[in-house]
Order: structure tokens, then sequence, then C-alpha cells
């Protein structure tokens, strides 16, 4: 199944602040994670990520921090602020809403046009 | 393929990656350690390593469309970097021929103007009052043309026009009155803001677009500047080429080409910034860097004496007048330097002097503006005196809020982003207060 481009591009921002919500981490890392929890199923185009965090760097919701990975290379963490938590806060209680909507509509299982027939 | 080829196809990738000035160095390596953290995985998964070269290439997305993505993020780097790829057509001629009629209309109508008002005597007064009305909507209509504005855009910004010329030229006020002088000053600045609608399309809500505009109109007049450097030297040589033989030369060719020339300048100095194709580095913001740390030093120094020796002088004009110069030169720093600085740059010595600049001003502006409101005894509002002390109180709430913003700046409390905003906001009253100037002093004065 492919997500929808718009969609993906606006669970971006919240997908990114709860990752580094869990812990520290950078691009690469986070690009793992959000396959890991999609299982794959969110395809996003690896370069697109690094102008989101700048930008999340940018309006202070996330700061930066180099150091280097193992191997030796340069790399660059990013980690959540005050204001990203802020940030982070507000989609979610946006996200629930949508969901809150869209569920009245498709049922709490979320199996869509199954679950109206059934009933 | 070895991992010497590897080497090589990465540097290719990161040569074709750092052409767009989009990304600059940090990004680029950034970028180049994902690359290889993709390829050393899947080669630890048993791909060659040239198929995981592809894939991890693939993964990261078609350089463009990555570029693409930085600039939209990155725009003032952009700007600083005067490499704005695509428009090397879009650029190329329409704009330029417009770039030449815009130019000649406005040296035309100039010379039109001159000889209407110069008649048979000395040249009538509304000359020098309409000077911005006759050149800068030529301007806004060349930007208006360029960039294909909706009608309706062009429509609002005539009327806008329109009525300041009315208004500016109906009401009745005493020739060399110091309302007329006061709108010399005055009507060129409201005009620059509908040179700023037209600049940006009509698009100019957004901070970041402002900011564009602000950073266009620093480039701009130092264009101007060097444009007019230029001029005198020409016109002083002519001058002194042709007197020997014409006497009275001189005087000719101050007529008839200064004018235009420095009519046309306008036009062709804001086509230039547009254009500018790598001719001179952004110099707004370098001229800032330099100045920012001297500025602070006589701030300091001025605060300091006017402390300890106390100020004993009457109300004056010309001072107050003066200390509205310093504070607009003090916004021009702050707003400048924050054009320049990496928003994810980390607060530094910049910023500190920046905040003792912006102090120090704050403090002798007070100090200076409530000694001479106590000495004043009869405090006669003249419109001069009433421009010069709005324009202070309109530039100490600016510096104030700069002032608020770069405390938490410097204590990292708040990004830069902040500052920008602030600033960004702060320009319709800018606008605003010009409006008043020249739309509501006359009519208020003229009936008193």
């Amino acid at each position: 199944m492919n997500v929808d481009k718009d969609l993906v591009a606006a669970m971006s921002t919240p997908l990114v602040l709860a990752i580094l919500a869990e812990a520290t981490s950078y691009g690469y890392a986070i690009l793992k994670r959000v396959r890991e929890l999609s299982a794959g199923e969110l395809e996003w185009t690896d370069g697109m990520l690094y102008p989101l965090l700048h930008r999340l760097e940018r309006l202070g919701h996330i700061s930066a921090e180099w150091g280097s990975s193992p191997e030796g290379r340069r790399r660059k963490y990013y980690a959540i602020t005050e204001s990203g938590r802020g940030a982070l806060a507000e989609q979610r209680r946006q996200w629930a809403t949508a969901n809150r909507t869209l569920g009245g509509l498709w049922g709490p299982g979320g199996a869509g046009f199954g679950v109206a027939v059934g009933a | 393929m070895s991992a010497m080829d590897v080497d090589t196809r990465v540097a290719e990738w990161r040569a074709a990656l750092t052409k767009s000035r989009a990304i600059d160095v940090a990004d680029a390596d950034e970028l180049e350690t994902h690359l290889r953290d993709q390829i050393d995985e899947l080669t630890a998964a048993g791909l060659a390593d040239d198929e995981a070269f592809l894939i991890a290439v693939k993964r990261l997305g078609e350089v463009n469309a990555v570029t693409a993505e930085f600039a939209r993020e990155h725009g003032d780097r952009l700007w600083r970097q005067l490499v704005i790829a695509p428009p090397a057509r879009e650029i190329g001629r329409s704009t330029f021929t417009a770039m030449l009629v815009a130019a000649g209309l406005a040296a035309v109508v100039i010379q039109v103007a001159r000889l209407l008002a110069e008649g048979d005597g000395p040249i009538a007064p509304w000359f020098v009052r309409d000077l911005g009305l006759l050149v800068l909507p030529i301007l806004a209509g060349y930007f208006l043309w360029v960039r294909r504005a909706p009608l309706r855009l062009v429509l609002m910004l005539a009327a806008i026009v329109t009525l300041l010329g009315v208004v500016v030229n109906v009401l009745p006020f005493p020739v060399a009155s110091q309302t007329s002088m006061l709108i010399s000053l005055y009507l060129p600045v409201a005009l620059w803001f509908v040179v700023g609608v037209a600049y940006l399309r009509g698009e100019a809500g957004s901070s970041r677009s402002r900011m564009d505009f602000v950073r266009f109109t620093g480039e701009w007049a130092i264009y101007y500047v060097l444009i007019a450097l230029g001029g005198a030297v020409l016109l002083g040589l002519s001058g002194l080429v042709l007197t020997p033989i014409i006497p009275g030369a001189m005087s000719d060719v101050l007529a008839w080409v200064m004018p235009s020339g420095a009519a046309a300048a306008v036009v062709v100095a804001a086509w230039l910034v547009e254009a500018k194709k790598s001719v001179i580095e952004n110099l707004a913001p370098v001229l800032t860097a330099i100045f920012t740390p001297l500025f602070a030093a006589m701030l300091l120094v001025a605060a300091t004496v006017y402390l300890v020796n106390g100020i004993g002088r009457d109300f004056d004009r010309d001072l107050l007048l003066a200390f509205d110069a310093l504070l607009l030169v003090v916004v021009g720093l702050v707003v400048y330097g924050i054009s320049a600085r990496d928003a994810r740059a980390k607060p530094g010595l910049a910023d500190a002097m920046r905040l003792v600049a912006i102090v120090a001003a704050i403090v002798l502006d007070v100090l200076v503006v409530t000694s001479m409101f106590a000495r004043v005894g009869d405090l006669g509002f003249t419109p001069n005196r009433l421009a010069a002390l709005g324009l202070n109180l309109v530039l100490l709430v600016n510096l104030m809020g700069t002032a608020w913003f770069t405390v938490r700046l410097v204590a990292r409390r708040a990004t830069v982003a902040a500052t920008e905003r602030w600033q960004t906001g702060y320009l319709p009253v800018f606008a605003a207060w010009s409006l008043v100037v020249v739309l509501v002093f006359p009519a208020v004065f003229a009936l008193a």
C-alpha cells in the first residue's frame, strides 16, 4: 500500500518530533525508525528528511549537535527542545481529532466498509 | 568495484550536490554520511559495492529534487550566494527589455516634469516634492509587469498611488512650508512600500517574503550609490572636457543628464539586484558586520558621556533629527545583521555586539528626548517637531522589541526567527507612519 504523498508530508513533522522525543537521534536512524514503525508502508525519499530537520531546527523545535559515528564520519545529532515538545503535543491533539472524526465513520476497528456491511 | 571506486563515485555525487548553492558544506557532510551509512548496511546484507551505491543514491532521492527542497528551506542562502539557478532564461530578454523601457520612461518623465516646473523662472517647489511620485510608480510598474501581476493588484496599487498624488498636490499649503518639506521626505518612503508590494507580487504576508524585500532594499541602495558615483565621475569629466569649447556646457549637462540619469538609475539598480549574476557579493550584510561593532562602541561612549555630563540644551529639532537618523541606522544594522545570520547558528559575539548597540542607542535616545521635553517651556507643536518626535517613538518601540528578542536569543530562549518576525511584522508600522505624515499632516496643518 502506498500512503498518499500529501498525507506523508502532513505526518512528517509530528513523526520526526515524536521519534526525537523518544531519544536523540540522527537522520539515517530516524528514517530506519520510520520504516520499522510503518512496516515499510511509508515511503519517504530519504533526502527530503534533512530540509525538514533544518526547518524544525530553525523554528527552535529541535537542536543539533555535530558528533561522529562509530566509523568516524561526521554526524549531526538532533534532540527535541521544550518548544518542540509543545509543538508535538499540539500536533498530537490535532491528529487525535482527525482520528476521532474518521473513526466515528469507519468504526472502532477501522476496517472500513466491511464494518458497515456487517452491522 | 573496490572501495576506491565507491569513494570516487560518492565524491562525484557530492560534487553534483554542492553545485547548488542551497547546500552548504555541512549539509553535504550530513548527506554523505547518510549515503555511506546506507551503502554499509546494504553491503553488509550481501550486495555488491556498485549495487549498494546505486540503491543508496536512489533512496536518497534525485539530486535535483533534493537540492530544490533544500533551496525552499534555505532561500536566504541563495540570496547570500547569489546563484539563483533557473532564472537564467527567465531573467534574460523580457526583463532586460522591460528594464530598458522602464528606465527610459523614468528618464523622459522626469525631464518633462522639469521643463514644466521650470517654466521661465526658478524651479517650482512641486518638482522636488513629487520626485518620488514621478519615478517610484514606474519601478513598481516594472515589477508588476515582469512578475505578471494579477490585474486586481495593479489596480489596487494604482489607486493608492493616485490617492497619494492627489492629496499631496491638491491640498493647499504655503509654498516651501514645513509640511511641503516633510512630504518630500516621507512620500518616497510611502511609495517604497508600494514598490515592495509590487516586488512581492502582492504576497507580502509572510515574514520570509518581507525579509526578501528588506534584503532587496539594502542591495538596491548599494547599487544606487555605486551607479551615482560612476555618474558623478562621468558628469565631472564631461564638464571638464566640454567647458573649454562650449562655455556653459556644465549647466546644460547638469540640467539634462543628471535628473534623467538619477531617475533611470532607480530602475537599473533594481534590475541589477535581481539579475546580478554574481557581479558583487551581497554587500549589505558585509557592511553590517564591519560597522556593528564600531557603532556599538560609539554608542556606548556617547551614552556614558551623556549620562555623566547630562545634557544642557533646549529642545532642538536638529539634534532630534540626528537621533532619529541614529536609531534608523541601528535598526538597519540589526535588520541586515540578522538577514545574513545563519538561522541555525548558536548565539555568539555578533549577537552580543548587536545587543550592546541596541541597548546603548535606547538609553541614549530616552535620555536625550526626555531631557529635551523637560526643558521645553512652551511646546508649540510644529509639523516638523511632531514628525521628528513621532519617528523617534516609532523607532524606539522597534528597538525595544528588538532588544527584548535579542536578549532572549543570547539567553538561548528564542531563535533568530523571532527577531526576524518582529522586524518584518513591524514594517507595516513604518508604512503607516509615512502615510500619516503624507496624508494626515497636510490636512491637519493646512486647517490649523
